[in-house]
């Protein structure tokens, strides 16, 4: 499993294409593969947002997400887990966080997937600060899931 | 019995960052000094609201949680605007 947080835009994508080449060496080791991406919308409650902080805690972001990860790793065994995350200054469109998951069969993949984003929403030290034209403001509520 | 003081370091994220001015310092505390009295010490006159998270060493605690020499404490507002 691997966990990274990025301070520069990310193409999740070409990062799941990178990370499963490790993949090849054991062919038909996995039979479900569960993916979410999230992307930074431009409408948030209604308001046009102009850009994305994305403040963190370096050190307990990785070790929260190692654990996380491990967690779910664990209770479904899985056959692997990534996560990527964004940090930093983002416009609208751009990808903040990967989640990707390996497993024997789909039950698991789609579960484990979204116990991984639902966690992380709720545990992982990221904190949101919108900019629009009235200003910027810290998110103070969860997006709906 | 005198008690030993500790060396600890506070750390303020995001919206409590901004809102105490303040995002880094060190403490000399009594050793055994909950992570509220920290609050109190480092955010004097500053309630601690309720919502307020706190972290010692990388992992979430509750605040009656008693500190020793050497300890990170950070006060954060709910993670991504959400609930724990």
């Amino acid at each position: 499993m691997s966990v990274r947080v990025l301070d520069s835009p990310f193409d999740p994508w070409a990062c799941l294409a990178d990370y499963q080449r490790q993949f090849d060496a054991e062919p038909g080791a996995f039979g479900a593969s569960a993916v979410f991406v999230g992307t930074m919308r431009e409408l948030s409650a209604g308001k046009v947002v102009q850009s994305l902080y994305l403040e963190h805690y370096p050190g307990m972001t990785e070790a929260s997400l190692e654990a996380i990860c491990g967690e779910a790793m664990q209770r479904w065994s899985l056959h692997d887990a990534l996560i990527l995350h964004r940090t930093g200054e983002l416009p609208p469109g751009e990808p903040i966080v990967l989640v990707a998951v390996w497993s024997a069969h789909r039950k698991e993949a789609f579960e484990a997937c979204r116990y991984l984003i639902e966690e992380l929403k709720s545990r992982v030290p990221f904190w949101k600060k919108e900019r629009s034209a009235e200003g910027s403001h810290w998110v103070a509520a969860n997006t709906p899931p | 019995m005198h008690t030993p003081m500790v060396q600890i370091q506070v750390r303020f994220f995001a919206s409590l960052r901004e809102r105490l001015g303040v995002s880094e310092l060190s403490l000399e505390v009594a050793e055994g000094t909950s992570v509220s009295e920290v609050w109190a010490l480092a955010a004097p006159g500053q309630p601690l609201s309720e919502n307020v998270l706190a972290a010692r060493n990388l992992e979430y605690v509750r605040l009656d949680c008693r500190l020793a020499d050497g300890d990170e404490v950070a006060f954060f507002p709910p993670v991504t605007g959400g609930e724990r």
